[in-house]
Order: structure tokens, then C-alpha cells, then sequence
């Protein structure tokens, strides 16, 4: 395993995603003698794990049992342990594509933070690009080393300890996208523009507050960035549920149904294959939006240096 | 291939695909000496651009030439003159002194629209008493209109979708490019994997799967019909190695394979440039179809027009190769026949091997987004695919997507369904002045992604409920679910 190559079986030291059911999972470091404790009972690495097809299913001590999952970038960001806010999968996808990313490219980011979208990043720039990585917190910057190495991504990242306002990216000119999610973006521009290669590349930087991207569109323009676009990207999820609508008892006589005009909503309207009358009620599937969804993450500025 | 890689990304060559921008307005064009393009109502030749890098902004002269842009400081208005609101500006008609004859006249003299700009400006009585930003956006107004400017860019999946999205929705199902973003993502595309693709979106998906996995590793597109449609593909300009471990394979074989009794003799014998043909008719019923479905389909816009002209073009090409080629045949009968059962060979051992690459069923992926109701597609697909692997279906409607969720619960098989929709919002960022834009838009279609597991067909009926009871959010909830309707 590792998150830019699939592998069939679980091997000792690879990173692997415990799911216990509805969104709730957790990542395991697979190591021979190792045990787990989940809520369905005790997972045993070298018996349970080691040697088993991903995707298994694993049954836990008590009986209970849960799946076990090839990491990926996505399942990552869903479980990796937070040392800052993170970036989510619905931002990290616009990123990438408007950043034009692919295999090849070499990305400048900063800051690492805990690592959500670095490995989106590496993932995509995979096995020919680079990612620069650079955070001035020391601690993060080492803890993201270490889970580089542990994750078999190490060849494809610099993590630079930093601060990038002041010292930049570490390298010039080489660059064919910029990331920046920092408080002060605007400090940055310069730095970024340096970056880039010199036949130009794209850049972005996530804010959470306008304030912040008016200044850094300034800074862009005053750089001479072009294409200069502020977007923003929210995730609606769905709930798949069976509705039961009960009928309205308006006292009309049985068998009167039919000629209450047209209405097409009528439980008795021919051609809606999933309105079943029984029993005073009518039946359908909807997708029902979430009661609390996330509104805001941040804006997306993005722009193009040519 | 890496140097030669790069030096593809900084120069126009002739033979290139490259994309037209004007504004937000993308147009995707095969760069060729003396083809006379027309690009938002002005017309030019795309010779003087050879040379330049991919990025260069083109001032379009008398005679259809591009010539680079200089960058001219802005011409502003000497006395920076602006009022602070519009009580006394009267809408009379009468502020513009020049007429349309005066402006047209200028147009014919081949006087720069820059110049034209200026005199509007000081040809209006109304101008200095605007405010600062009405003079502004009266300024950007004219400039778009009378600026004879386009910038040549390289085509990626962000400029190929976003154009799509904006003169051929219908062409792609809707897919907003936001949404084919999220598809790449939580499809875990990249480099080395095995790819399934199923798509009818003008082989746009199937260019973006591409890019992302930078040709390592394989692809099989499944297609309906008599072969796969890759116009938008052919936009992306990829190198020839790309389509090494492209294979095909017809959807209407893929019971066969399940089932065990795929064979290649069945196949329907198709005369050799059959795919053209199909491909074309197969694009015109597409378009019938979508009309008959869709009756408050937009109607025409000039930017369609423009596509569809070009689209002639190439097919008038197209038929003149094809013209040729006759003339050939009846010249070399013989070797036509030899050639005939090459191709046919050469078909025949294609499609094996993307039968046995399917026969394999370790697929890294499944990814999704056609005309076609998603059910079926995703009961059949999904059985080549390994465990623990994303698969993404897109859809532009939502209700058939309930529908493949219910059933691939019953199936199993499959964990962390998700159904879900982006909404994108662009925002006009200037000084004092930032906010949503005006208008956003109202569809971008619906995913339903999920993760494959080992499906353990002995105990499916227990292990199906005590699946759906796993994810069910709450014990209320898998009451109702019960209930099948």
C-alpha cells in the first residue's frame, strides 16, 4: 500500500481505514502483534489484518465486524488527526482542477497545516511531480514529514520549516501552481510569482474572509497576475429516506378521488410509479438535505501568471 | 517525452488543439495556416500566432491578422471629472452624440477600437457626471464591445469543462465543471490505476480521467452504440502515448461477458470507417433525442452557431478524406480487401483484450456519467471493479440516483454511499464593490459515490440488512426504509 499506488493485501506498516458503519471510521497503523479496540471488540493485526484482501470484511472479538479500507487522499481527510482546520474534499477537488493539476506538475503550498491537502496534492502530481510544502510551525512541519514517510510519499514532497511570507518557497521558477492558505495571503504574492515557472503556471489561495481576498486580489494584480476569479464551493449532501405522506381526509365520497382536477401530485394521477395509495397515505423516495450543512469554508481566489 | 512535454506548454505549433478566450468565452480550435475562424463576431487567421507561447493576448487587424498586445497604459481621462449619484442624469436618449453611422464609419476606417473607446467617452454629455465606478464599468462596457482582443491559452479539463458547461450543456448532460471536479476526486483518478469509464458527455469525462492519469496506467471506456464519441477528447491535444492503454469496450457485450459467453464471432461485421459514420449519426440522434426529452431546451445562441459552423467545416473535411478514400478502393480492390480484414482483425483483437482486461475484474475504479438511467449501468459495471475502490455516477436528475442507491443496498457490496450536489458561486471582487455575482447556476447535476467491499454472496440477506442498518444514521430511519415501495 501506499497513497499513490493500490495494493491488494493488508502488509505490516501500512496505513489502513477501519469502518465501523455511517461515516464513522478511524485510520490503524498495521503492525504484527499489534491489537485495536473498536466498540464491536478487539481487531488482532497479525491474524485479523496482515495478509487480508482491502475491502475485507473483519470480524471484531465480540462478533461484531467492520471493513477494511486501501487509504486514500479522501478517507485521509475524513480521519487524519487535526493540528489545524483542514481543507475538505469539495474545496481540495476545485483546487486541483483549477489549479490544472496532473501528473508532472510541481506545486508550491503553504502552509502544510495537517496535511489534508498535501496529500490530495501528492496523489495527483504522482510519480513524476514534486510537491513544496512549506510551514512555519516546526512541530507540524515535522509531524507532516514523518506521516509523509509513513504513507510512502516521502520521494514526492520537500516539507520546508519556514515562514513564507518573509522567505518564500524555497525554490524559484520552478513551479506550475501555487497554493496558499495562509492568514496574510497578500504577503505571499510576491513569493508566489517567484515560484512559478517563468513561462507562468496558476496559482490560488483560500480565505475565509473577503477582506482577506480583497487585498489578495490587489496583490494579484499588482503582480501582474491575470484571469484573476474569486469562486466559492458548497457541498449539499442527501439523506436517502422513504417518505410517507398521509392523504387528507376532506370528506369526499370513496371513488371521488379521481376527479378533483388537475393536480398531478393526486395519489391516484396514473404514471408516478412509486405513489402507492395504502392506507390513506402515499409513499415516494426523496433525497432529504441534511438539517445543518457547512455554509462557508472559504473563498477560492484564483488566478493565472503568464 | 518530458522536454518534449514541456515544449509543447510554452509555444503555439501549427497542428495543435488550442482555445480561444475572449472575456470568460473559451472556443476550442485546431491551429492550421489560412483557416479563417470565427470567434464572437469577429473573424481572423490564427497564422501569426504560430510561435507565440500559449498565453499571449492577440489584437485582431484589418485583414483577419493577430498581432501580439502591447500593454498601453490606460488612457484615463485627463481631468479625473465624476459625480457622486445619478439625480440629474436623465435617460433622454440624447447623452451619446455619436451616431450609429458615426461609430460604423469609424468600424470601417479600421480605426482601433481603443480610439473608438475614447471618442464614445468624450462624445458622451452624461459621462462626467457619473460616479467613479459607473465611468468604470461604462468604460469596460465599450472596451468589450469595440476591443478586438482574444488570448490563445492551452486546453486543460478546467478550460475544456467551463467551456462545454457554457456553449454545450446539453452535449455533456449538464455536468458542471465543478461537479466533473468532485468526480475526479472522489474517483481517486491518478496515475497507474485501472480505470472503467462509461460516459456520453462527448468524451469530455474521458479527456479529464486522461489528463489525471498522465498516461500510467489503462482505460476502459465503455460506449454504447457503434464506438465510443471522443470529440471533446480530440480537444485536449494529447500526446500519442496517451492512447496506448486506451481500450474500448461495447456496453451491449457486457451481459455477455458476465454471463460467460462472450465471444468476438457474434460481433456484428461493420465496414472499416464505420466508426466515423456511427459516430456522426450517433451525434445527431444524441442532439434529436435530447430535444425530444428536453422541450425548453435554450434556444440557439450565436456561440452554438459558431460551434456548429466549425463542426461543418471539419465534417466537410472529413468527407473529402472520405472521397478520396472511395476513389482509392475501386482503383486497389484487392488490397482493400486484405486491408478490410486487417482492420477487422485488428478490431477483433482489441476487443479481446479489453475483454480480458475487464475479465480481471480489478478494476481500480468506476466512474460514471451518461444519458443512460444509472441502475443498471452500476449493477453491471461495478462487478469488475476490486474491492476497496471509489466509484463516482453522475446524474443530472436526482431521482434515478434514490433509485441506484436503493439498489445497490440490496445488492451490498458497497459502503459510504453518498449522494450529493455542488453549488458554485463566482464573486465580483473590486475595490468597495465585492459581491456575489448576479446570476449562479441552477443545475450542476448530482453524484452518488460510494466504496466497493468484498461482497460475500453466501449470507447476502442477512449481511444486506445488517448493511443497511450499519449506515442507516438512526433506528427511525431503517423503519421506513423497510417499507419498500
Amino acid at each position: 500500500m501506499s497513497f499513490v499506488e493500490y495494493g491488494d493485501t493488508i502488509k505490516d506498516g501500512d496505513t489502513a481505514i477501519v469502518f465501523l458503519g455511517h461515516e464513522s471510521m478511524f485510520p490503524v497503523k498495521v503492525q504484527h502483534g499489534t491489537v485495536t479496540q473498536t466498540k464491536y471488540g478487539v481487531i488482532r493485526h497479525s491474524t485479523d489484518l496482515i495478509g487480508k484482501k482491502y475491502g475485507s470484511k473483519v470480524t471484531c472479538s465480540k462478533g461484531g465486524w467492520v471493513f477494511i479500507l486501501h487509504p486514500t487522499p479522501e478517507l485521509w481527510t475524513m480521519n487524519l488527526p487535526h493540528r489545524t482546520q483542514i481543507l475538505y474534499s469539495t474545496d481540495i477537488s476545485i483546487i486541483t482542477m483549477m489549479l490544472e493539476l496532473k501528473p508532472g506538475s510541481i506545486v508550491c503550498e503553504s502552509g502544510t497545516g495537517s496535511g489534508s491537502l498535501s496529500h490530495a496534492l501528492i496523489r495527483t502530481v504522482a510519480p513524476t511531480g514534486h510537491l513544496y510544502t512549506v510551514e512555519f510551525h516546526q512541530q507540524r512541519a515535522e509531524k507532516a514529514r514523518e506521516e509523509f514517510k509513513e504513507h510512502g510519499v516521502e520521494h514526492l514532497v520537500t516539507v520546508t520549516n519556514q515562514d513564507v511570507c518573509k522567505n518564500g518557497f524555497g525554490v524559484s521558477n520552478v513551479a506550475d501552481a501555487v497554493f496558499l492558505d495562509i492568514p496574510s495571503p497578500w504577503e505571499a504574492i510576491g513569493h508566489a510569482k517567484s515560484a512559478l515557472k517563468a513561462e507562468g503556471g496558476r496559482i490560488c489561495s483560500f480565505s475565509p474572509c473577503i477582506e482577506q481576498v480583497q487585498r489578495t486580489c490587489l496583490a494579484m494584480e499588482e503582480y501582474g497576475f491575470t484571469e484573476i476569479n474569486t469562486l466559492e464551493i458548497l457541498l449539499r449532501v442527501y439523506n436517502v429516506r422513504t417518505i410517507s405522506l398521509q392523504i387528507p381526509d376532506l370528506g369526499k365520497a370513496a371513488g371521488d378521488n379521481s376527479s378533483t382536477g388537475s393536480d398531478s401530485s393526486n395519489p391516484s394521477h396514473q404514471g408516478s410509479p412509486c405513489a402507492n395509495l395504502q392506507q390513506g397515505a402515499v409513499q415516494f423516495k426523496s433525497g432529504v438535505p441534511l438539517r445543518e450543512v457547512v455554509g462557508h469554508t472559504g473563498y477560492l481566489t484564483f488566478a493565472t501568471k503568464s | 517525452a518530458m522536454e518534449d512535454g514541456l515544449m509543447q506548454g510554452s509555444r503555439i505549433r501549427e497542428g495543435d488543439c488550442a482555445v480561444l478566450k475572449r472575456d470568460d468565452v473559451f472556443k476550442a480550435v485546431p491551429v492550421l495556416r489560412r483557416r479563417k475562424i470565427i470567434f464572437e463576431k469577429q473573424w481572423f487567421y490564427l497564422d501569426n500566432a504560430i510561435g507565440h507561447s500559449y498565453g499571449t493576448t492577440f489584437e485582431v487587424t484589418s485583414g483577419g491578422n493577430l498581432q501580439p498586445k502591447q500593454e498601453v497604459e490606460e488612457t484615463t481621462t485627463e481631468t479625473k471629472e465624476a459625480g457622486t449619484d445619478n439625480r440629474n442624469i436623465v435617460d433622454d436618449g440624447k447623452s451619446q452624440k455619436l451616431t450609429h453611422d458615426d461609430i460604423k464609419a469609424l468600424k470601417d476606417k479600421g480605426i482601433k477600437g481603443q480610439e473608438i473607446v475614447q471618442q464614445l467617452i468624450e462624445n458622451s454629455t452624461t459621462f462626467r457626471d457619473k460616479t467613479e465606478f459607473a465611468q468604470d464599468k461604462y468604460i469596460k462596457k465599450k472596451k468589450k464591445k469595440y476591443e478586438a482582443v482574444i488570448t490563445i491559452v492551452k486546453p486543460s479539463t478546467r478550460i475544456l469543462s467551463t467551456m462545454y458547461y457554457a456553449r454545450e450543456p446539453g452535449k455533456i448532460n449538464h455536468l458542471r465543471y465543478d461537479t466533473l471536479a468532485q468526480m475526479l476526486t472522489l474517483g481517486n483518478i491518478r496515475a497507474g490505476n485501472k480505470m472503467i469509464v462509461m460516459e456520453t458527455c462527448a468524451g469530455l469525462l474521458l479527456g479529464a480521467v486522461m489528463e489525471r492519469m498522465g498516461g500510467y496506467g489503462s482505460i476502459i471506456q465503455m460506449y454504447p452504440g457503434g464506438g465510443p464519441i471522443r470529440a471533446a477528447t480530440s480537444c485536449f491535444g494529447f500526446p500519442k502515448h496517451f492512447f496506448d492503454h486506451l481500450h474500448e469496450f461495447p456496453l451491449s457485450k457486457v451481459d455477455s461477458l458476465l454471463s460467460g459467453t462472450f465471444s468476438t464471432e457474434t460481433l456484428p461485421s461493420e465496414p472499416e470507417d464505420n466508426t466515423l459514420v456511427e459516430e456522426e449519426s450517433n451525434g445527431l440522434t444524441d442532439e434529436k433525442q435530447t430535444f425530444l426529452q428536453e422541450t425548453e431546451e435554450e434556444p440557439t445562441t450565436e456561440a452554438a452557431m459558431e460551434i456548429s459552423q466549425t463542426e461543418e467545416q471539419e465534417t466537410m473535411d472529413i468527407n473529402a478524406e472520405r472521397v478520396e478514400c472511395k476513389e482509392n478502393k475501386e482503383k486497389e480492390s484487392k488490397e482493400n480487401v486484405r486491408e478490410k480484414q486487417r482492420k477487422q482483425w485488428e478490431r477483433r483483437k482489441k476487443l479481446m483484450e479489453a475483454a480480458a482486461l475487464l475479465g480481471e475484474k480489478n478494476a481500480d475504479g468506476l466512474i460514471v456519467a451518461s444519458k443512460f438511467h444509472p441502475t443498471p449501468l452500476l449493477l453491471a459495471l461495478l462487478e469488475f471493479v476490486a474491492p476497496s475502490r471509489p466509484f463516482v455516477v453522475y446524474c443530472q436528475y436526482k431521482e434515478p440516483l434514490l433509485d441506484c442507491y436503493t439498489k445497490l443496498r440490496e445488492r451490498g457490496g458497497v459502503i459510504n454511499l453518498k449522494l450529493s450536489e455542488t453549488w458554485l458561486r463566482n464573486y465580483q471582487v473590486l475595490p468597495d464593490r465585492s459581491h456575489p455575482k448576479l446570476t449562479m447556476s441552477g443545475g450542476g447535476g448530482y453524484l452518488l459515490s460510494g466504496i466497493t467491499v468484498v461482497l460475500d454472496k453466501g449470507k447476502s440477506d442477512s449481511s444486506n440488512s445488517e448493511a443497511l442498518r450499519m449506515e442507516e444514521p438512526s433506528s427511525k430511519r431503517c423503519k421506513v426504509q423497510d417499507l419498500h415501495c
